[in-house]
């Protein structure tokens, strides 16, 4: 008796699974694998949505694969074995082992030209195309999440030290002088930082216009050498670590592991990516205000534009032709300004396009969310020349982890700034080589 | 002592019945080991596009290579303060949980209880007291006069990657040690003390030596667990930092293949602990061996 109710049940769901799998198939599936966690991903996955909501050809499939390292290497182990994505979401920092494996991807230039989609670089922010083009000005990848570094700091706390509420300090020596005032007041430390080596060297050195490595920061050859222990820097490290003793500046981590210390009001200045607005708003009990990093004023007079953190979508190889009609069609889609808009609101990554910046105007929301613009006008400000444009450097994941090590020495006291950034950029120009051998 | 030993007429049904486990092996075990040997003999991009065929140069710049060095002695450090702490907390407990006569059943099960705890779980959990901002164990620390910062000073954040590894293992030990002290023969140990010998002398020149076949079996074991298993804790915790002073040998593989995609430098990493394991096993088993007996 089983037996039969058994097989009926069998019977009942294979014919089901055959319906199934006859549907899907007229749909092209393609596969999205992106970074984005908690409510950015649910951001993500409701555009893709709706974008499959909006035709019937093409199915954007969306998963979630970790982190931005878990992701890139989720992507490069898939693609040896020939199971890699359509699309992968890729952080800066992996620019420039994407643009070697010539045979793995499909530039995005290319891609919108062959599928005859419009595209146009110039719709772009200069600091984000400037990053992400080769030497020709052709676009490799689609910037989607762009960010940079901002200061963020606690109102109330600015009161009670009796300082100016409304402006965050302009140049370093202010800040050491609002820290002091801070720490009067009953503030166990001044500032704290995260992602130590983006901010406190790569966004000091462009805004300070002094290269961080040679050949255009590296954007001009794989010969580059790191120049990160220039006197500048070197001056710059070697005083966070005298600040450090007094907890004028109080290290809390890579990344953004500082960030508890100003939630809790611990530290009233922080120092991170814009993209952490909205995990500041929702973790502050406090009023808090956004304002530019600041600058030594001996070394400049006018700081130059900071630089980009973030990623981009990459397409990747392997797929028939058809498919990447697809990939164009949704990329085209997510730069329009309405989406752009709509994700800059909500996450606090800049407006990529010069569109979604007039619009986001336009609707006000700079004036009802004070704080927001900061990050656009800081990268906007001025010309970007070659010691602002970003960075373009191999194994650069590593490179970062190096700095930063050699970063925690210093402000540990083990080692004097000198011998730390030396021995940064003596093991960097190490991994920079092993690129250049593996990528001739 | 008799051993039963079972033969086959036909060696087919044999091998049939390993097939399950020979299979097991080759794909979990020898596939992936022979990949790492093969690719630590190249230098490639992440991509595997562009391949260079170097010999034995990745290891003689992994050996030259003053990080890796360091690793070295960082794992040494902690295999050798994680093997003795757990072991030395599990005697003791162990020996005061032998002697009990009531309520020994309720703490056998509450000592066991950190054995089930997930790696990371409880990594996170010692990283939650310990964090400077909001951490319990740290607010004693600095009402002490301690300034306790994980992110800054690489000593604490050794302690707490050892403090956590170890207390996890205490269970596991307290477990084989109990086992071990019950089996000592309680004759023994009355005769030494009718012959007038304190507790602590009885402890360390019978019970301890009698132990040994227990000890040195529980030190291999240890330091097994401290090379390999204690990944996820230092992961989810201090990441092998600050300036890689919690990056064990077996953290820099991951740093440097999964982080980094150097999977050339990666795969000579994972064949020098390969090596490593392996003498371990021959240790534990050429010495152990001979020193049990029944």
């Amino acid at each position: 008796m089983i037996g039969i109710r058994f097989i009926r049940l069998i019977a009942l769901i294979a014919s089901m699974l055959c319906v199934v799998t006859m549907t899907a198939k007229a749909q092209t599936e393609i596969q999205f694998w992106h970074a984005m966690g908690g409510e950015l991903g649910e951001k993500l996955t409701d555009f893709a949505n709706r974008f499959n909501a909006s035709q019937k050809e093409y199915k954007i499939v969306p998963v979630y694969k970790g982190n931005y390292t878990e992701t890139m290497t989720a992507a490069i182990a898939a693609f040896r074995a020939k199971q890699q994505p359509h699309i992968v979401q890729v952080f800066e920092v992996g620019t420039a082992t994407m643009m070697s494996a010539k045979g793995a991807i499909y530039p995005v230039y290319q891609l919108m030209a062959d599928q005859e989609e419009p595209f146009d670089p110039k719709a772009y922010l200069g600091a984000v195309v400037g990053y992400y083009s080769d030497s020709k000005g052709n676009i490799l990848s689609l910037p989607f999440n762009s960010s940079t570094p901002v200061v963020y700091y606690n109102k109330d706390a600015f009161r009670k030290a009796g300082l100016n509420p409304d402006q965050s300090p302009a140049t370093w020596p202010e800040l050491e002088a609002a820290a002091k005032k801070l720490q009067a007041a009953g503030y166990p430390c001044g500032f704290t930082s995260g992602w130590p080596s983006w901010i406190q060297l790569e966004n000091f050195s462009a805004l300070h216009d002094i290269p961080i490595a040679t050949r255009a920061n590296g954007f001009d050859g794989l010969d580059t050498v790191l120049q990160l222990n220039g006197a500048l820097q070197v001056r710059h490290i070697a005083k966070l670590a005298e600040w450090q003793k007094s907890k004028i500046f109080d290290y809390g981590g890579r990344r953004s592991d500082s960030g508890p210390k100003f939630y809790s009001g611990e530290c009233a200045i922080y120092m991170n990516s814009s993209s952490a607005y909205a995990a500041v708003k929702a973790s502050v009990k406090f009023e808090f205000g956004v304002g530019m990093l600041p600058y030594w004023p001996d070394a400049i007079q006018t700081p130059k534009n900071s630089i980009i953190g973030g990623a981009t979508l990459w397409v990747l190889n392997g797929y028939p032709k058809s498919d990447y009609k697809g990939v164009a069609k949704f990329f085209t889609y997510l730069s329009s300004p309405e989406i752009q808009t709509e994700w800059h609101q909500f996450s606090g990554y800049l407006p990529i396009t010069t569109k979604a910046y007039e619009l986001s105007r336009q609707q006000g929301f700079y004036d009802k969310n004070p704080g927001t613009d900061v990050p656009i006008k800081q990268l906007t400000r001025g010309t970007p020349n070659a010691n602002s444009k970003g960075l373009r450097l191999g194994n650069f994941a590593q490179i970062r982890d190096v700095i930063e090590d050699e970063i925690e020495a210093v402000l540990a006291g083990k080692k004097t700034a000198k011998a730390a950034l030396d021995d940064a950029v003596q093991r960097s120009n190490e991994l920079l080589r092993q690129f250049e051998r593996t990528n001739k | 002592m008799s051993e039963k030993r079972v033969t086959f007429s036909k060696s087919g049904i044999a091998w049939l019945l390993v097939a399950p486990q020979l299979i097991i092996t080759l794909l979990f075990f020898i596939w992936p080991a022979s990949q790492a040997l093969y690719q630590s003999l190249w230098q490639e991009d992440a991509f595997g596009i562009n391949r260079e065929f170097v010999g034995f140069d990745n290891f003689l710049k992994l050996f030259a290579d003053p990080s890796y060095q360091h690793s070295f002695v960082v794992t040494i450090v902690f295999s050798a303060a994680v093997a003795g702490i757990s072991m030395g907390f599990a005697l003791l407990l162990a020996c005061k949980t032998d002697k009990l006569m009531r309520g020994n059943q309720t703490y056998k099960t509450f000592l066991l209880w950190p054995y089930a705890i997930a790696p990371a779980v409880a990594g996170a959990l010692w990283w939650f007291m310990f964090n400077p901002t909001i951490g319990l164990l740290a607010y004693a620390a600095r009402g002490l006069g301690y300034d306790w910062n994980h992110f800054l000073n690489g000593e604490d954040a050794l302690i707490l990657v050892i403090i956590a590894s170890a207390w996890k293992q205490i269970s596991y030990n307290f477990l084989f040690f109990l086992a071990g002290l019950q089996s000592i023969p309680k004759s023994l140990i009355e005769a030494a003390a009718i012959d007038g010998a304190s507790s602590n002398k009885r402890f360390w020149t019978i019970i301890f030596p009698l132990l040994s076949p227990t000890t040195f079996f529980l030190i291999v074991v240890n330091c097994v667990y401290a090379f390999f298993d204690t990944f996820a804790v230092i992961h989810s915790t201090t990441r092998g930092g600050p300036s890689q002073a919690t990056q064990t040998l077996i953290y820099k593989v991951y740093k440097d293949g999964v982080e980094g995609n150097d999977w050339s430098g990666a795969g000579a990493q994972s064949v020098v602990l390969m090596i490593i394991v392996c003498l371990l096993t021959i240790i534990q088993f050429r010495f152990i061996e001979r020193r049990v007996h029944y």
